[in-house]
């Protein structure tokens, strides 16, 4: 049953062997020690877990790592690069976008997916995109505001 | 400095009436300064009273001024989203002329941090605030002292600024506290009342600061509970009946230990599968098979009021009675009396309950997603048999509490399963577990009869609520007749005659009792045809309130008419941690599915000094939008003991599309003293929603939540 799986991780080959059939979620956060993907239902239905594989956000509690294969993988550990915070994760700072923080990885990556999608986002877009993602805290309105002010920094800086 | 108050860190060097965690704590921080805070103080006791706990030994705050002049602040506080990490820094680094930015928290660690009841009650600002501000300007005046003697010059002339004190008349003549703590080893137990600041020197509390554990959270680098490793760890899957009361009867679990890596241990009726991976335990331990003994359970969630109010026993007066009851009835003009119905909730934090355990020798350590640290370490202790002083517990940040995080099964679990495995273990409920075995806030019913005057005074409030609790039954108007009756444990006494655990819920018992007393002034203030704010008004005489609902009333713009007006908007107000709440909402109701829309709430706040505004007014956002959950979709359904919500799919909690618009005002109230601030808001969100349902419509809902099949069946059919 064990198969050894490659793909790219936060910008870097990586590889497991185990069952391939096993949801990415657990490799990720037990094989691999990246914790910052969480478990929140395990049935896809909060969101907390989203990762993205090929940019595209995906929810790990339902994903065989042996899809996996050959694609590139960003969880929210390498959201950041050269030391620097991806601007969503700023603008989650700068609005106090969050509060016991459980929910916010995968509520930035699921934002990035949008961002990736549509770039400059309505309100209303932000909140279809995010509306299978829960939060208990209720940081919901802190949360629509960083996304779309992130959208507004990275189109300033895809411009210059 | 006087060294009559200076206590040596050599433990040697102690005198003898200092306790024993005392002489931990001095050996495990080192050199510096450092402030201990004893229990004298009123609101220490008074936030201890409030806990149910006994008192701490002798101390109950520290800080510690550190050779790099970096402040550690050591609270038994736990931070679950609340914002403290920043509120409680803001306190410190005021009282001690420093920046925020130089506060280090330790919170919660129990080999470190003083003794705590645990985060619940919104008892942080109000009751650990106050002692360690004190503890915070009493090492001021310690950092003073030691400038004095370094400068050479006297007390009157020094100040202090951003971590350096100067001589006012000379201000090159200068000291850094890093300086004055550098080679020291000083302990300085506080005066009980050292002169903290007046609000008028105040210049970081009452100041906007973003969250300081911000940067660790949008980077994944803060850890929870279910992300500590430590070499060997194994994670169990436990074997569960979720039937409640169930009894295990027999047992096969040879097809899970012919899995490999799968090894299942036994402590009593604790039985659970180990592996390194959580989700190979969970598979192995799918193939055990076990049988239990089930009761039958007649009682449901729609039974449950019935049930309730048989089993009711004698109820306990809230506060003290007032004039007459009969005298009431012969004034009243209008008489109304109804029953209100509040469901089971679940606290339904995204983190579930979590914890990780290493039993080495005789010594057990807990890293727990858990609001009571503390009493969790007696809990290990008892459970495992061995002194408190062998037990130590490290709270990682929270993923939400809510009240469900003050009970801590899955951390005795995950103790006694690592003692039995001779590893580290980590046991971290799924959702399913987390529906079954949360101490859910309790079904409850509350029974009002109001009487109004034919000038629309209220004369007569006879209030009886049953198991909900107390806290925010006492009404606050202006009525000459009145009592205000509790029946039943509420959330702190055992189970009962509930079915299963309750506990305490954000605010617990307030939520029911405001939206039972707030519904029930509204139908008073229909049937006088009064303008429902204007007839709070005429029927109160607390100046805080009348203040706060003033305040409501103005920024909404708020316009008198008799309701039901067909606007759709709603007024409810309440208590809650002394602080005063008034919100208004604007609902649409769609008549012909019942389905009501929120289109805005807008909350004033009377919480005295606001620490950090900004934290408050996400406390207020927080709470609004969790309050829509209880007021319109969560219900925690069951049957034959068994729970029928298993995950988010049926248990409906707030999502983005499920948003208000929300407006927050925070009275400015500098002068007075800090007050709660993480539960206040929520209380008002079942009147409030549902006043605005009536008015939209002129259905009166008294049944919690207010679901689209409750709302389409209240309709009026000529409406």
């Amino acid at each position: 049953m064990a198969e050894t799986i490659s793909f790219v991780l936060n910008g870097k080959p990586a590889s497991v062997t185990t069952d391939g059939s096993r949801q990415l979620l657990w490799v990720l956060r037990t094989d691999l020690g990246l914790t910052g993907t969480k478990c929140g239902c395990a049935q896809a239905l909060c969101g907390a877990c989203t990762v993205l594989v090929d940019n595209r956000p995906v929810r790990s509690c339902i994903y065989p790592v042996r899809n996996a294969e050959g694609r590139e993988i960003v969880t929210i550990e390498g959201l950041a690069r050269d030391g620097n915070l991806h601007p969503l994760q700023k603008a989650f700072v700068q609005h106090d976008a969050l509060q016991c923080g459980f929910c916010t990885p995968g509520m930035i990556l699921t934002a990035y997916g949008l961002l990736q999608r549509t770039p400059q986002p309505t309100r209303e877009e932000v909140i279809q995109a995010l509306d299978q993602n829960l939060c208990r805290c209720g940081a919901h309105t802190r949360i629509i505001d960083a996304v779309q002010s992130a959208a507004a920094e990275m189109k300033g800086e895809q411009s210059k | 400095m006087n060294e009559q108050q200076g206590l040596e860190l050599d433990p040697r060097g102690i005198s003898t009436d200092l306790s024993v965690s005392r002489r931990d704590f001095l050996k495990a921080v080192g050199g510096g300064i450092v402030i201990l805070f004893l229990v004298g103080d009123p609101s220490v006791l008074e936030a201890q009273r409030r806990g149910g706990q006994g008192l701490p030994d002798d101390f109950n705050a520290f800080l510690r001024i550190g050779p790099d002049g970096r402040v550690t602040c050591f609270t038994g506080k736990i931070e679950q989203g609340q914002g403290i990490i920043t509120s409680l820094a803001q306190m410190l680094a005021d009282e001690m002329d420093v920046s925020v930015e130089s506060i280090d928290m330790t919170m919660g660690d129990t080999s470190v941090c003083p003794y705590d009841a645990g985060t619940y009650g919104s008892l942080t600002t109000r009751f650990f605030g106050p002692p360690l501000r004190a503890a915070g300007a009493e090492a001021r005046a310690v950092l003073i002292e030691l400038a004095a003697e370094e400068l050479q010059a006297p007390k009157d002339r020094l100040v202090a600024e951003n971590g350096v004190v100067f001589d006012k008349n000379q201000k090159d003549k200068r000291v850094a506290y890093a300086d004055l703590a550098k080679g020291k080893a000083i302990a300085r137990r506080a005066n009980p009342k050292p002169p903290t600041k007046k609000p008028s020197e105040l210049r970081i509390m009452g100041k906007e600061f973003l969250r300081r554990d911000a940067t660790q959270k949008v980077t994944g680098e803060a850890q929870y509970a279910g992300d500590i490793r430590l070499p060997g760890m194994l994670y169990a899957k436990l074997v569960r009946s979720f039937v409640h009361g169930a009894k295990l009867k027999s047992v096969d679990t040879s097809a899970a230990e012919r899995v490999e890596g799968a090894k299942v241990v036994r402590d009593g009726d604790l039985i659970a599968v180990l592996h390194k991976n959580p989700d190979e335990a969970a598979l192995a331990a799918s193939q055990i098979k076990a049988e239990f003994d089930s009761p039958t359970l007649d009682v449901d969630s729609e039974t449950i009021f019935d049930h309730l109010l048989k089993n009711a026993g004698e109820g306990r007066l809230v506060g003290s009675p007032g004039g007459q009851l009969d005298e009431g009835e012969r004034l009243a003009q209008t008489i109304v009396e109804q029953a209100y119905l509040d469901g089971y909730k679940a606290h339904a934090a995204i983190e579930t309950h979590t914890a990780l355990a290493n039993v080495e020798g005789d010594k057990v350590t807990v890293w727990a997603s858990t609001q009571t640290p503390f009493p969790l370490r007696e809990q290990v202790a008892r459970e495992l048999g061995i002194p408190p002083a062998d037990v130590r517990v490290i709270p990682p940040f929270v993923g939400g509490g809510f009240g469900g995080k003050t009970a801590n099964q899955q951390a005795i679990e995950a103790a006694k399963l690592s003692r039995a495995a001779g590893k580290p273990v980590q046991v971290a409920w799924s959702r399913e577990e987390e529906f079954f075995y949360d101490t859910f806030r309790p079904a409850a019913v509350v029974k009002i009869k109001s009487g109004i005057s034919k000038e629309g005074k209220l004369v007569l409030w006879d209030y009886h609520v049953y198991f909900a609790g107390e806290r925010g039954a006492a009404h606050f108007y202006d009525i000459p007749n009145h009592r205000t009756v509790s029946v039943g444990g509420g959330f702190g006494g055992g189970a009962g005659p509930h079915p299963f655990a309750t506990g305490a819920w954000r605010a617990p018992a307030n939520n029911t009792n405001t939206f039972a007393r707030e519904s029930q002034i509204d139908i008073m203030a229909a049937k006088a045809k009064i303008d429902p704010v204007e007839f709070r008004l005429k029927n109160l005489k607390d100046e805080r309130m009348i203040r706060v609902l003033r305040a409501a009333a103005d920024k909404f713009n708020w316009k008198p008419a008799v309701a039901p007006s067909g606007r759709g908007l709603g007024v409810a107000c309440g208590i809650d941690a002394d602080t005063y709440v008034a919100a208004i909402a604007h609902v649409e109701v769609d008549k012909r599915t019942g389905r009501v829309r929120v289109v805005s709430v807008s909350c004033a706040q009377d919480m005295g000094l606001a620490i950090n505004p900004e934290g408050a007014r996400i406390q207020m956002e927080g709470c609004i939008t969790m309050g829509m959950g209880y007021a319109l979709t969560e219900d925690v359904r069951f049957k034959g003991g068994r729970v029928l919500e298993r995950n988010f799919d049926t248990y409906e909690i707030p999502r983005f599309s499920s948003l208000p618009k929300i407006e927050t005002f925070i009275l400015d109230l500098k002068d007075e003293p800090a007050h709660g601030g993480g539960e206040p808001a929520i209380i008002t969100m079942g009147a409030v929603i549902s006043n605005a349902i009536h008015d939209a419509v002129g259905a009166r809902m008294l049944r919690l939540p207010m679901t689209a099949d409750r709302v389409r069946m209240a309709v009026p059919a000529a409406s």
